[in-house]
């Protein structure tokens, strides 16, 4: 794990095929990386999910089809409707379309949907919607789908309110998405400086530090959460109730971050490039941020990398209960509250939804953290 | 080795006390306090009461005085066993939490077991046929199985449950049996409900470990003694069993310490969602309404089995693994 880059004797026999010999051997330690990161297909595939996700989430209003708290009140608990090509007379149609829906019977707990397989209505693309503004530059109504002005378009349906669920998944990624590297990029700063300082000074400033995060990693993490985020106070802005989660996620989160940080300094501050930098003058400022953490940033992204899906998981389970962000902010937690008991899942499955994609998105980040840990140490 | 659980011990004691600073700030952090949230839920039942009322509830309670006297005062009860009264449940703390215990200990030995069950063989056979469609479908499931929060499962089984099988999962009894007494078709009643919640629960640290266990199992396999086991004509089953098996078991012991704290807070939100009478709901409702001596002594009760637990596991790699010796 401690290896240094050495000056000969790499021998990457693996990417002989690939790439020209004399070309890998004075290829930088970043682009080794690459080429070993994209062996790793499933990794690969992890990071295409990822980044069209966040895609989705830095267009959500463009891509969704509706303002995430739109209410349909006549389409309150709408199943999700099929996009179709073929109608029932079996003819082909492009653009696709989907039928609309009418609510018939039922009563005020239980509605019922049926098919209205009369009334077809093609998809639109680029067509006029609810107006949004696009990142506070620009008020525009264009949105990538819709059905037309008075059909009822939900492609995941709607919740209890007759909100579309998938504008509202879409508009959640942000929140979602977001927190987690906002949280990441956090954790990162608090734990390269303590953990630093730790391994880099050693003696008493690491005793301390060591006994802080033995403190911290003593205390059950979820309960420690819940309590932070009950401490919020309930009449903050959104924007603050946000701020504030994610602090509360990276105060905890720092903390193994710190410890491969410490464990890396403590290995490397007596090797002969440090000792070297050290005679010739350099100060101990520029020793840390020009020679020593370079030289593991790889291995000190990578663990932020795995960090990121915990911190997803922690706003969905606080948000999930209650004490994260609450309506009218939109995130797959969020979400996922409405689907928090028996009878709205059996009533309303498809209020699951957010889940698939809390998984699809974790399992992403997984897999990438994974593939980034191989590629890590090239020369390993 | 007793010099090393000694010293151990009493590096506990400053931890430990650091903690209880720690979570009785966080729990008073809040603005207002138990009665607060007492009165707002009597108010929105329409009951009024008089500011001498709310005067003497405060007094009674010991609410009025200055902090670090009422951290005193819970500090030094909690180290004798007396964990305080709960506002919110007008019962003694100690009540609440033992009537609870019970189940989730036997919850969480029953999840344990099940998750040691599946993960042991599986990762063990993932490591010896590696790269097999067997080894393939098990990486395929545990990196599934780390990606979906746990009360999200319990949510697809419940309905899964309800649509195809037409039983309603949830709580640990069916309504008849919740307040009988104790009695043989009782507990079978619990032991059909049992099932549910310990698979949920099971399969939190399952991908976790499936994934150690195949990646030690590997490590091992790989080294010069393995083969001159072979070499010299040991059985492959005895081998694997007997000397490579032993050293990779060490992810399991090392967990073992730490799986009652985290089962119990780590569970608390899927007992919600299946509406199990654990100590989880509980502590989520006590730190929702900063009922201090329930959520205080609970997180407290935490702390001190991870910083236990955490100890008794590195004893017992001590034992099971000659090769660690602690100075």
């Amino acid at each position: 794990m401690t290896r240094e880059v050495p000056d000969t004797g790499v021998e990457p026999q693996v990417f002989k095929d690939e790439i020209p010999e004399d070309e890998l051997f004075f290829a930088s330690q970043w682009r080794l990386m690459w080429i070993r990161f994209r062996r790793h297909r499933l990794a690969l595939a992890g990071a295409v999910v990822l980044l069209f996700m966040y895609f989705v989430a830095a267009f959500c209003e463009f891509l969704a089809p509706m303002l995430p708290n739109q209410r349909h009140a006549q389409f309150v608990q709408c199943p999700p409707q099929k996009i179709r090509f073929v109608d029932r007379s079996g003819s082909w149609h492009f653009p696709p379309f989907i039928y609309g829906v009418v609510q018939e019977g039922g009563s005020e707990w239980q509605r019922v949907y049926t098919i209205d397989s009369e009334a077809i209505h093609p998809l639109q693309f680029f067509s006029a919607g609810p107006e949004y503004e696009m990142w506070g530059l620009f008020s525009t109504d264009v949105h990538l789908l819709s059905a037309g002005p008075d059909a009822p378009f939900f492609l995941f349906g709607t919740d209890d309110l007759g909100r579309d669920l998938f504008s509202r998944i879409l508009y959640g990624a942000r929140i979602s998405l977001t927190i987690g590297l906002v949280g990441v990029t956090l954790t990162f700063f608090i734990g390269i400086l303590l953990g630093g300082f730790a391994g880099y000074f050693g003696g008493w400033v690491d005793v301390l530090i060591q006994r802080g995060i033995e403190i911290l990693m003593g205390i059950p993490q979820l309960p420690l959460w819940m309590a932070l985020s009950a401490a919020l106070p309930a009449a903050w802005p959104p924007l603050g109730t946000y701020f504030g989660i994610t602090i509360i996620l990276s105060l905890m989160g720092w903390t193994g971050l710190a410890r491969v940080v410490r464990g890396k300094f403590l290995s490397m501050r007596d090797e002969d490039f440090v000792v070297a930098a050290r005679l010739s003058g350099t100060s101990e400022i520029k020793i840390i941020f020009k020679h020593l953490l370079p030289s593991f940033l790889s291995h000190v992204i990578t663990s932020a990398t795995l960090a990121v899906p915990g911190m997803i998981l922690g706003e969905t389970a606080l948000s999930f209960l209650g004490i994260g962000l609450r309506s009218p902010v939109v995130s797959w937690g969020v979400l996922l509250q409405k689907a928090q008991n028996f009878q709205a899942v059996a009533m309303a499955p498809w209020l699951l939804l957010p889940g698939l994609f809390i998984v699809v998105v974790v399992l992403a980040f997984n897999l990438v953290g994974d593939g980034m840990r191989d590629a890590a140490d090239p020369y390993a | 080795m007793f010099d090393y659980i000694i010293r151990r011990l009493l590096l506990m004691m400053p931890t430990l006390l650091v903690i209880s600073v720690l979570v009785f700030t966080i729990i008073q952090l809040p603005p207002g306090d138990i009665i607060t949230s007492r009165l707002s839920e009597l108010q929105q039942q329409g009951q009024d009461i008089s500011e001498e009322a709310i005067v003497a509830l405060r007094e009674r309670y010991h609410l009025n005085d200055p902090l670090h006297i009422q951290y005193w005062r819970w500090i030094t009860g909690f180290v004798q066993g007396d964990f305080g009264y709960s506002v919110m449940y007008g019962q003694s703390v100690n009540t609440l939490i033992w009537e609870r215990l019970g189940y989730t200990l036997l919850l969480t030995f029953s999840a344990t077991f099940f998750t040691w069950l599946v993960a042991f063989p599986v990762g063990v056979i993932s490591a010896l046929k590696q790269y097999t469609s067997f080894d393939y479908i098990a990486t395929v499931l545990a990196f599934l199985g780390l990606a979906s929060p746990n009360f999200l499962l319990a949510l697809v089984l419940m309905y899964v449950g309800y649509e195809w099988f037409g039983i309603a999962i949830g709580g640990l009894f069916s309504p008849e049996y919740a307040s009988a007494p104790w009695s043989s078709a009782k507990l079978l009643d619990f032991l059909s409900h049992l099932w549910i919640p310990a698979i949920v629960l099971g399969t939190a640290g399952m991908a976790g470990l499936m994934r150690i266990m195949r990646a030690n199992l590997l490590d091992e396999l790989g080294k010069p003694y393995v083969t001159t086991a072979m070499a010299k004509g040991l059985s492959p089953a005895r081998l694997v069993v007997k000397y490579p098996m032993r050293i990779a078991v060490n992810p399991f012991i090392s967990t073992a310490g730490w799986m009652l704290p985290h089962l119990i807070s780590g569970a608390a939100i899927t007992s919600v969602v299946l509406s199990l009478p654990t100590t989880g709901p509980l502590l989520l409702e006590s730190l929702k309404n900063q009922d201090m001596y329930l959520a205080g002594s609970f997180l407290m009760m935490l702390s001190v089995l991870t910083v236990i637990g955490t100890l008794l596991s590195d004893i017992l790699l001590a034992i099971v693994d000659p090769r660690i010796r602690y100075e």
